[in-house]
Formats: structure tokens, sequence, C-alpha cells
């Protein structure tokens, strides 16, 4: 047996017996649409995984990880999601701010807050966005002012998950007056629970409201809660985002598949199956998750060989059409009943949310279009729009 | 998924090669120098000893070509069926390329195994087959002629020897004059059977044919991709170039998209027949139907990017537009392959309870 396989079996053993007795309700729970699903409970499913070690465990052992291997890493994320064990809590500190401090932080910043992202004592959420900086980041205009004690943070985000669940905040601000674009920016690391910041839950399709908007008036952090020079926030920013791509892909695509069984079994019950554009279509579909799955494999295999070639940045255009049209083809096979909610209030279904929450995927973490400049410009290499 | 060296290596070979000769007077050379008939044919019968891997990077080269040369007809068709058939003697020869092979399987516009209804009958004197083949690749000059027909005990594959008495070739104009096909009749045509088990065979070399053409189906698409790109670069319109329209720029990048996901797709094919993986079937009928899709579609970007130009003769467009199409129709649409996979993944047609309207 493989080291992966060895790892595999030894997570996929320990998954068994973990999500059994007071745990065995939170299969399918959470995720995007649903993070309100049994949060509390989920939270305490990831302390529980944080005892046996098995959060962050792509981060280097003396940061408390494991430090798994890229194989082991996808090995991981396909075993969590064919046991259809329960949504993340933790995964903005994990996957996105942990590695930003490895490659970034301090040795002070990481001593105090890798081993809080690590046991899921301390949640994250990313200030990035805002009503004016939404894709373009350059245009942030949320300030920090240095002053005697530290850091005095004023401004408006927006998009923000999970903020009503987070202790902290790491954000984009403008900390040098009169800079516009990349320059001037500062990476902030700002504790929410103060009189200066207020969150404001936004309603979204489903219903429901995992997203926020956040206000910084005059909060307050420390001087030391700033993380690379300030002023080199565009370049610490930029490396998060690309935290953001990377093994999860092979993980999620299980979710999608057991989605896209789902979808099927149901067609097959409702006689949508019988409809032979609805047969095409669930076989496109299917070729669809193949050609997901096969994208993530080469992109991998790229990262694995140095060299991380053009498939990096077709895979979210790719993923998230895809699952846009999983959530139009499931209301087709819904037929009439996907008029009708389960009840008050506005108790939708699962296919209903898919149908909707995935709207979301072509616009969050740069939308399809901005994706689209990104290929033709840097990959493709045409020349740039003409910009007033 | 990844190339090594040695692919590498063997895409700048035939690269070079196909640039220094162009057209049908490729395939001497081809054969020749990088032995490329016989590339997938064990070494004890005269072949390279390697594998779809490498099928997939000739392929991918011819496609970018639009070489018009027997490699799909002979070197994938007739020799992986005769190797699926267990039947090497023939093999020798058409792995040097002294020889070409065409195999006659296709009836009525159907390359499934069922749709086969040729018939070969033993008697005293040896087997007769009788039938109509449709789209028979390089069927009008192929020396060794392969005959997929049905006998009383099922399918099978026969040799009909050249010069046999009771064949009719007819060559045909075809829309893509890259691709040549013929339609062959046999009238109690002497043969000799080299497979029993033909069901089999068909089927595998269905997969390996499908396959083999996604290879093509995504040269030839990036080939499009890159010569648009240059041209949008180039082109100046309204005192811009026209590739600095963000219609242009996100149309392109969709093909892109297009074009990279197909190639994860044919990858994901040749790599699951170099493995002997039993989904090849299933990672052969997504490649198929996704590559024909995307090179349709990225042909189809080509003529109208190109504007005016791109509705002629004088530009390479229309020979791409032309090859999509008939590659889309070869072994089979991609709506046929879906309509496979749905099968598997929903269950038959026409079960199941109908829906009201």
């Amino acid at each position: 047996m493989s080291s992966t396989e060895k790892f595999r079996s030894e997570f996929r053993t320990w998954l068994r017996s973990g999500l059994t007795g007071e745990f065995a309700a939170l299969k399918g729970r959470g995720g995007p649409g649903r993070e309100h699903e049994a949060f509390a409970e989920r939270l305490a499913w990831e302390r529980h995984m944080a005892a046996a070690g098995w959060t962050c465990i792509g981060w280097p052992q003396e940061y408390g990880g494991r430090g798994a291997t890229l194989e082991e890493q996808v090995a991981f994320h396909e075993e969590y999601a064919l046991a259809d064990a329960p949504a993340r809590v933790g995964h903005i500190g994990e996957q996105l701010l942990g590695p930003t401090l490895i490659a970034f932080g301090t040795d002070g910043q990481r001593d105090r807050f890798l081993p809080g992202i690590r046991s899921v004592e301390e949640l994250w959420c990313q200030g990035y966005s805002e009503p004016d900086a939404g894709s373009d980041l350059a245009n942030v205009r949320t300030r920090a002012e240095r002053d005697a004690d530290g850091w005095s943070v004023t401004g408006q985000k927006i998009w923000t998950s999970l903020a009503h669940e987070s202790q902290w905040c790491f954000l984009v601000a403008r900390t040098g007056p009169g800079t516009h674009r990349h320059e001037g920016l500062s990476y902030l690391l700002v504790p929410m629970d103060q009189p200066g910041v207020e969150v404001r839950p936004i309603t979204q399709l489903t219903g429901t409201s995992e997203f926020n908007e956040v206000f910084f008036d005059a909060a307050r952090t420390g001087a030391d809660n700033v993380v690379g020079e300030p002023g080199d926030g565009w370049r610490v920013a930029m490396a998060t985002l690309g935290f953001e791509r990377g093994v999860s892909t092979l993980g999620q695509q299980v979710g999608f598949r057991r989605e896209l069984e789902e979808l099927i079994a149901l067609a097959r019950r409702n006689g949508a199956a019988g409809d032979p554009l609805i047969r095409d279509r669930l076989a496109r579909a299917w070729t669809g998750l193949e050609i997901i799955r096969f994208n993530a494999l080469r992109m991998l295999d790229g990262a694995a060989a140095g060299a991380p070639g053009p498939e990096a940045s077709i895979s979210k255009i790719y993923w998230a059409t895809w699952h846009r049209e999983l959530g139009e083809l499931a209301m087709d096979v819904c037929g009439a009943d996907g008029m009708l909610a389960d009840g008050a209030p506005y108790d939708l279904g699962d296919w209903q949310r898919l149908f909707l929450f995935s709207r979301a995927d072509t616009i969050y973490a740069g939308s399809n279009e901005i994706q689209r400049n990104i290929i033709a410009e840097r990959v493709l290499g045409l020349p740039k729009e003409a910009r007033a | 998924m990844r190339f090594g060296e040695e692919h590498q290596e063997l895409r700048t070979a035939v690269r070079s090669l196909l640039a220094r000769h162009e057209g049908a007077a490729a395939w001497g050379p081809l054969t020749r120098q990088i032995g490329a008939a016989g590339l997938a044919v064990p070494e004890e019968h005269g072949g390279a000893g390697c594998g779809p891997v490498e099928v997939h990077v000739v392929m991918e080269e011819l496609g970018r070509a639009l070489a018009p040369v027997p490699y799909l007809g002979s070197a994938v068709l007739a020799t992986q069926a005769l190797l699926a058939a267990g039947d090497t003697g023939l093999l020798p020869a058409l792995a040097e390329g002294r020889t070409t092979g065409a195999l006659a399987w296709a009836e009525n516009g159907s390359w499934r195994p069922e749709a086969v209804r040729a018939r070969a009958v033993c008697g005293a004197d040896g087997w007769r087959i009788t039938g109509v083949k449709d789209h028979v690749l390089d069927g009008a000059d192929a020396d060794v002629l392969l005959v997929a027909a049905r006998t009383e005990t099922g399918l099978a594959l026969f040799h009909v020897p050249s010069g046999a008495a009771g064949v009719e070739r007819e060559a045909h104009t075809t829309m893509d004059l890259t691709r040549p096909q013929a339609t062959l009749r046999f009238d109690g045509t002497e043969a000799r059977a080299v497979g029993a088990d033909g069901d089999r065979v068909l089927a595998h070399v269905r997969d390996l044919a499908c396959t083999a053409l996604a290879a093509e189906q995504v040269g030839a698409a990036e080939r499009c991709l890159e010569l648009t790109v240059a041209h949008v670069r180039d082109r100046v319109q309204f005192g811009r170039p026209v590739g600095s329209f963000q219609a242009v720029k996100h149309r392109l990048a969709d093909a892109f998209v297009r074009v990279e996901s197909a190639r994860s797709a044919a990858l994901g094919a040749s790599w699951a027949a170099a493995d002997g993986s039993p989904d090849l079937s299933r990672y052969a009928a997504v490649a198929k139907s996704a590559c024909s899709e995307a090179f349709s579609a990225v042909a189809g970007d080509m003529i109208q990017l190109h504007g005016g130009i791109g509705i002629t003769w004088e530009h390479d467009a229309h020979r791409y537009f032309k090859r999509a199409h008939g590659s889309a129709q070869l072994f089979g649409s991609p709506a046929g392959h879906r309509d496979r996979i749905a099968e598997v993944l929903v269950g038959p047609r026409g079960a199941g309870a109908e829906r009201p309207a």
C-alpha cells in the first residue's frame, strides 16, 4: 500500500468511527446556502477532529500540522466528502489565513494565532470585498490609521462569510493616505468582539444568510497585528487568494457527484428520466463532472511538478458554470413540484437551495467575467481593455 | 496525466516532420523516420511497443496539421482490431507502413456493434461475406481489409485478401476533404476468420478509436484557437486591436476553457487506456462527446472572429470547421455517446414512468 493509501485508510477508519453517536446526525449538514444548519454542533465536531489531529493537515509539523503531501490532502478531502461529513466551519482560517501567516507572518503572529486555528477555538472571516471593491480589490476604501496604541480601522466590508460566528477578521485597509490602487494597502488582523465592529447579516436568495456586511468604526487592533510590512498588503492578499484554489477541488468534486447521483435517483423516481432531453442533460452533467475531476488531477500533477499550467485558471469557470447548470437541471427534474417550498417560513428544499445558491458560484472568488479577463490577458496574451 | 520528456520529443519530431512534408506526402516519412504506424504495436510484431499515450501525442499533432494520412484508419483501427482479435500475422507489414489497413465496420451510419448486419457463412471452401459497409476510412486504397460480420454464433472479424473477387469499393467525395471514406460492398466474398469474439473486439476498438480521435480533436481545436488569437492581436479595427474588445476576449477565454477541459477529458481517456482501466469505455465516451463539441465550437468561433476571410477557401478556417463536423459524427455523435452514458447512469430508455407534460 502506498503511503497515500495508508493515510487515506487511516483517515477513513477514523471518520467512520468518528461520525457516530452525537455526531451521526451531522452527516450532510451545512455547506453553501445552508451554513446556518447545526452550527454549534458542527463546531463541536470540528474541535473533535482537531483533538485527533485531523485539522490543518497540510501545514508543516512545526506549526501543528501533519505536513501532509498534496496527494494525502486530496485523499483527505475525498474521504471527507465520501463520508458525507458536515461542511467545515474553520476552513477560512485553516486554508486562507494559516498559510498566509506561515508564509508572511512573524514568529509572534504564528505563535499567537496558528494554535487557535488548528484547535478551532478561534474562527476567522475574510475582509476583502467592499461595496465599491468587489472584484476590483485595488479599489479598497477602508482606512487604518496608526497611533500610539496600534491601529484604528474605519470602513465597510461586504459578502463576509461567517463574520457573525468569527472572533477575528483578516482584512485589507488603506494605510498610506493619498495612495491609490495597489499602493498603500496593509493586511491587518482585527478582533471582531469590540464596540467598533458591527455585523449585519444579508438575506440571500435562499432566505438564509451566511454572508454579512461588516462595519468598522474606529475599531482597534494591536500594532503587531499587521502581516508583512505596512503598505505591502496587496502582495499578501494576492497570496491568500492563491491559497483559495487548491487541493479542495477534488473533494468538492466528490460532493458534486453525490448531488448528481441524488438527482438521477429523483429523476428515476418521478419519471423525469423518461424524458430524452433530461437524460441527455444528466449524461452531459456526468461528463462535465468527469472533466472537473480530470482538470483537478492535471492541476495537481502540474503543482507537483512545480509548474502550474493553464489548467489552474480554467477550473473555477468550469466548475462554477457546471454547478449552476446542475441547479437549473435539478429544477427541470423537479418539475412543477419545484415551485413549492416545504413550508413556512420559507423552508426551501435541497434542490431549490442548490438552484438558488449556485447562482453565487459564478460570482464569488472572482466572477466568471473576471476569470475570463485573466485568461484572455495573462494566458492568451490579448491586449488590455482600454480603460477610462 | 503528465507527459514525460520522451513524449515531448515525439511531439517535436512529428510536428517538425509535418511542417516539412505537407499533405499525404507525410505518410512515408512518418512511418519510415518515426515509425508512427507501429508505435502501439508490440515489439515482437514489428512495432515500438508503446501505447495509447504515444498515440495520443501523434493524434494531437496530426489534428493540428489536419494531416490527410491513414494513421487513424490503419495504425489505430485496423492494427488495434488485429491486436484485440489476437491475429498478429498481418501486423509487421502494417507496423512498418509497407501496407495500410482499413476496418470495415459501420453500417447505415452506425458504429454500434449491434448495428452490424453483414453476414459471414462458412462453406466447404471457407468463409464468405455478404454485406455493405459505410464510412470505411481509407477503404478505397487500403491493402488489408478487415470486416466485421455476423455469423451463426455472433459477431466476428474477417480478413479479406487483396484481389479477392466480389468486392466493390466506392470512394466518396467527403465534405472534409482530408479524411477519405469509402463504401465497400461484399457479395459472397472469400474471407479468413481472424477473431471470433467480435463484440468484445469491436467494443474495445471503438473505445480506442474514440480516445485517439478525441486527442486529434484537441490538437485541431488548440490550433484553431492559436490562429484566432494571433489574428485578433494583429487585426486593427476602430483604431484598436480587435482582441482588446471584451466581447472578443471573453469569447476566446471561453474557447480556451473548452479546449483545455476537452484536453483533460482526452488525457483522462488515454491514460485509462494505457492503464488498462475497466472504466475506459465511459472515459472514451466522455472524451469523444466533450472533444467533439469543443472542436466544433472553437472551429465555429474561428470563422466568426476571422470575419470575411473566414468564410472563404483562402483561409484554413473552413478546413478545420469541416474536419470538426466530420470528426464529431465519426464513431458516433456526441449525443449518441451521451446516450450510452445515460444507459449506464439512468437506465434503459423507455423504462420508468412517463411524466405528464
